[in-house]
């Protein structure tokens, strides 16, 4: 296939990642758009295959690696618990950073195959953007390693902060362009693999000090890089499909980052600098009084939202970990039966990744048009009769509005407490992620349950 | 003078990246985990270099290094979208209309 007619399908695949994305501006339109990913995946494959024209023992290999790959990876993809995506998603950063990093490695040991050059002498524009594929492909690598360990609980989700780390990684950064720019003036292997070794070191670096609630920054900043990877791999390759998909995937890592910044308003440089409840230690000890509050039990509730006629539910990360989608599910259509109205609010942040709670709610069948965002939704908690607050804490804290001491001052947050009463599903008093105490929790038209999210809600359902 | 072909693949890059820009924002938030699983099936087209790198040089030898990292491209950025691609279509069909329930 000659050069030319194998950059028009080159082209056209990256079209069809285009409109992948664009079918997601609707749930009746996704199922289309993934078709059309998957499309141009297949083309992109097979004008692979067909430019280089050599179907002989080395084809072989390449299927069977393909195809090993490919049934792991559909193993994964049917076995995965929706509750385990954000895991899901961080792994699979991990394996695109690692795989930006082999095929930048193979171009480096034979630029010959990829027309960059000869072994030492490969040519400069190339070498630069081998440097950046394979560095940000590192970065991406060691970077989702952690936040996967982090979201499996493997390791502790509490921020790991030290002293000089700040300095520590400036200094790493500045190194990275120093290698990168000796390499290029030298050509040594030696600064190749130093390049990469920083690369892989500042990744884990970058990641440790990020706490669990600020995940969802997180994984979509990986998002983002694993597509600058991309990108930087496709200008060496010359492959326009590379370098459409790597410019769209990293803008769209880039756009979600912003959002979920803006959910906690927080900048994103706050974030990445990390430790959120580590700066604030401070201000939770000082609230350690004790401050009376009511509890109930699922009686209790049942008799609060057998009487309301509209109920707003409140969904949190505390949902996913209680795996209580279900149950909740079936407690709403209970309370439907009883021609009680139900929505559900949305916090942008709620969860571990960008859509957690809505991928969860779809998964019980909730149908997408009951489901709101912050702003849609908020002007109508003065309206509602109860709101019911299942896994969910920093993002209802009314003091986000009130306390300019508070550390979430100025976060966005739902106005559950403008509801006559308010129904909060929680294992314990203990302050949220944020590490602040909750003034909703004291209010006097706040009910607290103290249980197991999914007993309580399958308790409240047999009490209706 | 001849345009250095970098300058087109920048043009390429910089118009994705605006492409990008507006296409995610009119992406509707509900859908925002099925839009990074569908980012990450896609961007493993890196497994055209991945092939590329299998399949270089002397057929008589594949299993040099340069080869064998091509291979290992290839399998993980195969997992990468057969699991993104799947993954993607499992949680969307969750999101189908439920008109019965009405």
């Amino acid at each position: 296939m000659s050069v030319n007619l194998s950059a028009i399908f080159y082209l056209i695949s990256g079209v069809l990642f285009i409109l992948a994305l664009r079918g997601l501006s609707s749930p009746e339109t996704s199922r289309q758009g993934n078709f059309f990913g998957i499309l141009g995946m297949i083309i992109a494959i097979t004008v692979t295959f067909l430019s280089i024209g050599n179907f002989s023992s080395g084809f072989a290999y390449v299927l069977i690696f393909l195809l090993i790959g490919g049934l792991i990876g559909a193993f994964i993809a049917y076995r995965i618990p929706m509750t385990a995506m954000p895991e899901l998603v961080a792994g699979f950063h991990s394996l695109v950073g690692l795989a930006a990093v082999f095929v930048a490695i193979s171009a480096f040991l034979n630029p010959e195959a990829f027309n960059l050059g000869s072994i030492g002498n490969i040519k400069l524009g190339s070498l630069i953007e081998m440097s950046i594929g394979a560095s940000v492909g590192a970065i991406t690598f060691s970077g989702s390693i952690i936040a996967f360990l982090k979201l499996q609980g493997i390791m502790s989700g509490s921020p790991i902060t030290f002293k000089g780390q700040h300095p520590l990684n400036a200094l790493m950064l500045i190194s990275i362009i120093v290698i990168t720019y000796l390499l290029c003036s030298t050509q040594s292997s030696n600064l190749f693999w130093g390049l990469l070794a920083v690369s892989f070191l500042i990744g884990f670096l970058l990641i440790i000090p990020i706490g669990g609630a600020d995940m969802p920054v997180v994984i979509s900043m990986l998002n983002s890089y694993s597509g600058w990877a991309a990108a930087g791999i496709g200008f060496t390759l010359e492959n326009s499909a590379l370098i459409i998909t790597g410019a769209l995937v990293g803008s769209s890592g880039a756009i979600l980052s912003y959002i979920m910044c803006k959910g906690m308003n927080r900048s994103f440089f706050n974030v990445i600098l990390g430790g959120f409840g580590a700066t604030e230690q401070s201000s939770i000890s000082r609230s350690k009084e004790q401050k009376p509050f009511k509890s109930g039990n699922a009686e209790d509730a049942a008799f609060l939202m057998k009487n309301a006629s509209s109920v707003i539910i409140v969904p949190g990360y505390g949902m996913a970990v209680a795996q209580a989608q279900h149950a909740l599910r079936e407690m709403v259509d209970t309370l439907k039966k009883n021609d009680i109205k139900v929505s559900y609010a949305i916090h942008p942040v709620a969860g571990r990744m960008p859509g957690h709670m809505n991928v969860l709610l779809a998964e019980a069948n909730v149908p997408y048009d009951e489901v709101f965002e912050l702003e849609e939704i908020n002007n109508d908690f003065a309206n509602a009769d109860v709101a019911f607050i299942i896994g969910a804490n920093d993002v209802t804290n009314p003091s986000a509005k009130t306390d300019p001491q508070s550390p979430i001052y100025g976060m966005p947050v739902l106005d559950v407490e403008k509801c006559k009463s308010v129904l909060f599903v929680k294992r314990s008093l203990s302050p949220g992620y944020a590490g602040i105490d909750n003034d909703l929790f004291y209010r006097e038209n706040t009910l607290m349950l103290f249980a197991d999210a999914k007993k309580m809600t399958e308790d409240i359902t047999k009490n209706l | 003078m001849e345009i250095d072909p970098f300058i087109f693949r920048l043009s390429i890059f910089i118009l994705s990246i605006f492409i990008g820009y507006y296409v995610v924002w009119s992406v509707t938030p509900s859908l925002h985990t099925p839009l990074m699983s569908v980012t990450n099936a896609i961007s493993s087209v890196i497994i055209v270099g991945a092939i590329i790198a299998g399949l270089a040089g002397n057929l008589e030898n594949i299993f040099n290094t340069s080869n064998i990292f091509g291979f290992l491209a290839i399998f993980l950025a195969s997992i990468n979208i057969f699991g993104g691609f799947l993954v993607t279509h499992r949680m969307l069909q969750m999101y189908k209309k439920k008109k019965k329930d009405k």
